[in-house]
């Protein structure tokens, strides 16, 4: 059967996920966010305003590298690092960011607001916000304060207010909580620079859009150095914007396989892991209808991952689209996996991941084996290890 | 008595509808049916009870913390459809039910509904699911014959306005400030000219609630609106309070409340 791989349709859905479910006071601000991305999306002059800043600002494109001594480590994979981890900021998130910042003025608002789990959200939303003059505060639960401190600094230094939150898990889930109760308050001068696929129509849609370049730049570039494309694409889902950004450009390309990473943290019981595609069951959280972590009436579980950028009890419609309709498969990879991953890619590259794509080279560890020898794997290098060294410090 | 009629009593007799807004289950299940009945006694013409939910993104900080102390009372969405149960077969008053989607959706729609309908309860409100997303909600509601109560808001737009004039069932719950939910000091203008504009579009009742704290506010938006709603102003009132002292109180807000509108 054929299933459809252009979505989402004019809804916002993806299949039976995806939509809008939010407050009725959002409800115009989405409509108008829906049309002012249509509309840019189809102006020259913004797509070229939006290449410039990638380009000379961000330092697009990234490099696509070929890991030789971590794929002989592996069995003789023939991996190759898209280095999203050498943009400016240190993660993929500023390809979004960039966008979203210039929608924001063309809609003439002039107050973003960000939520973020690892920081690296929050940290590209100031940085546009520095780079664009818009007041920026970012929201962040209190125990990810305390795990990514640098990132506070560094928000902080770029001239951003960042908002404790200190309610329910003080993490990621409870910051976009905080993140939209501001935009409820605020919609008519305030623009919520949502950071990943997630969220209500049409953020899985435009954030993709804006993370598509890290996958139109991959099949480029694997094309021009093996002359062929790819056989898997790895990468980790928290909310998943950086894997659906890698994988979407690839959605027609059917012997492409892809395979998202999710946090098993400390194993998969309740409570214990955010490995959402694995454990969750259909829901409603944060406007959108994916799979999440509830239980059994309807109440959200807390999450818990080493790494902040997966501590998230959600995950991207598309993400739960494309395993329903086996276009994606999802694992899950446990806390100690993801910082021996972190530790194989210092040792034999010299490049030290972040946590989040650490667990992408923890699924590599685990399943090479069963990979066909010689196969040509993609992993998605979303992000740097610099703010994650004091976590790793106590953990190695 | 259903909603309907109890608008149209109230409309007859140029009286306003008030109606308090408590959480189900806050801080105990126990407690709540005694409340809501004594909010009754006090004069509401309305009762509405929410369903607690973990991550409630529409309510400011009293409403989540009333959220917060009914889940660690261990409320279900069940244990609010009985308590509702308990309510209805005591009182005339219509019962509306207030839940985020992600519950429902738990339950099941069609189950929820039900269920609701078997309580007694008459209407049922859904923050997070707007008319777009509510098409099959609203036909199991309307099998189950109740009424699906949609929101409208200062940032509706005249062409929302008008679907949601089209769509709503009971009454209209009109958002009266750009924000989440929580008593303040004043409110600003921006409800009124809303009230007005959908008054303009639709006969059907239209209820002001998000804000309002003192019975002078609620004195000022019942002579527009057609029924006014109060809640986190109500639940500060029980906060920290013993459950008989707690009764007492929400009786006595009440009744300031019900000399004003």
């Amino acid at each position: 059967m054929m299933t459809s791989l252009r979505v989402p349709n004019r809804q916002g859905h993806f299949g039976p996920f995806g939509g809008k479910f939010v407050p009725e006071t959002l409800m115009a601000a989405l409509d108008e966010l829906e049309q002012a991305f249509a509309k840019a999306k189809r102006d020259p002059g913004f797509r070229r305003e939006l290449r410039g800043y990638l380009a000379d600002y961000a330092g697009r494109p990234t490099p696509l590298y070929q890991a030789k001594r971590l794929g002989r480590a592996l069995g003789g994979l023939r991996v190759y690092l898209k280095r999203e981890d050498l943009l400016h900021t240190g993660a993929h998130k500023i390809n979004n960011t960039i966008g979203q910042a210039l929608l924001a003025v063309r809609m003439g608002k002039r107050r973003v607001i960000a939520e973020t789990g690892a920081g690296q959200h929050g940290v590209a939303t100031a940085t546009v916000a520095a780079l664009f003059g818009l007041a920026c505060e970012v929201f962040m639960g209190e125990k990810d304060m305390r795990r990514q401190a640098l990132n506070v600094v560094r928000m902080r230094l770029l001239g951003a207010t960042v908002r404790p939150v200190s309610s329910g898990t003080k993490t990621l889930k409870d910051a976009c909580n905080e993140a939209i109760r501001d935009w409820v308050t605020n919609v008519r001068t305030t623009h919520y620079c949502l950071g990943s696929v997630v969220g209500p129509h049409p953020y899985p849609m435009m954030v993709r859009d804006f993370q598509a370049v890290i996958g139109r730049e991959a099949r480029r570039q694997i094309l021009k150095a093996e002359g062929r494309l790819p056989d898997y694409l790895v990468a980790c889902v928290g909310g998943g914007s950086n894997a659906i950004g890698l994988f979407h450009p690839f959605v027609e390309d059917r012997q492409v396989r892809f395979i998202g990473v999710e946090a098993a943290g400390r194993g998969l019981r309740p409570g214990q892991h955010a490995a959402t595609l694995a454990k969750g069951s259909v829901g409603v959280l944060h406007g959108t209808r994916s799979l999440i972590l509830q239980d059994r009436h309807g109440q959200i579980l807390d999450t818990r991952s080493i790494a902040a950028g997966l501590d998230y009890p959600g995950v991207g419609p598309e993400h739960a689209y494309y395993q329903q309709i086996g276009r994606a498969r999802y694992a899950a990879v446990s806390d100690a996996l993801a910082l021996q991953g972190c530790a194989l890619l210092a040792h034999t590259e010299g490049i030290i991941p972040a946590l989040e794509p650490a667990h992408a080279i923890g699924y590599l560890i685990r399943h090479a084996r069963r990979l066909p020898r010689r196969s040509v794997v993609i992993l998605g290098l979303s992000g740097r290890g610099d703010k994650d060294v004091d976590v790793i410090a106590r953990h190695v | 008595m259903s909603l309907r009629a109890t608008f149209e009593r109230l409309r007859r007799t140029h009286r306003k509808a008030l109606i308090p807004f408590i959480m189900g289950g806050d801080p105990r299940p126990t407690v709540t049916a005694s409340l809501l009945l004594a909010l009754a006694e006090a004069g509401a013409d309305v009762l509405e009870v929410g369903i607690p939910f973990s991550d409630p993104l529409a309510d400011g900080p009293t409403i989540q913390r009333a959220s917060q102390r009914a889940l660690h009372a261990g409320t279900t969405p069940a244990a609010v459809l009985d308590i509702v149960g308990a309510v209805a077969r005591r009182t005339a008053v219509p019962i509306v039910v207030l839940s985020y989607w992600n519950p429902i959706l738990r339950y099941g729609a069609g189950r929820f509904v039900r269920a609701a309908c078997q309580s007694g309860a008459g209407g049922i409100i859904v923050p997070d699911l707007p008319p777009e997303e509510a098409g099959p909600f609203r036909h199991a509601a309307g099998l189950a014959g109740i009424a699906t109560i949609f929101l409208a808001a200062p940032t509706s737009p005249p062409p929302r306005l008008r679907s949601i004039a089209r769509a709503a069932e009971g009454f209209i719950y009109y958002v009266s400030v750009t924000g989440t939910t929580g008593a303040r000091d004043r409110l600003p203008g921006e409800w009124l000219q809303g009230v007005r504009q959908l008054k303009r579009l639709t006969t059907k009742p239209v209820c002001v609630g998000f804000g309002i704290s003192t019975p002078s506010q609620a004195a000022s938006v019942a002579r527009v609106a057609d029924g006014v709603i109060v809640g986190s102003a109500l639940i500060r009132e029980l906060e920290g309070a013993a459950p008989r002292a707690a009764v007492k109180r929400a009786s006595a807000f009440v009744r300031r409340l019900r000399k004003a509108v």
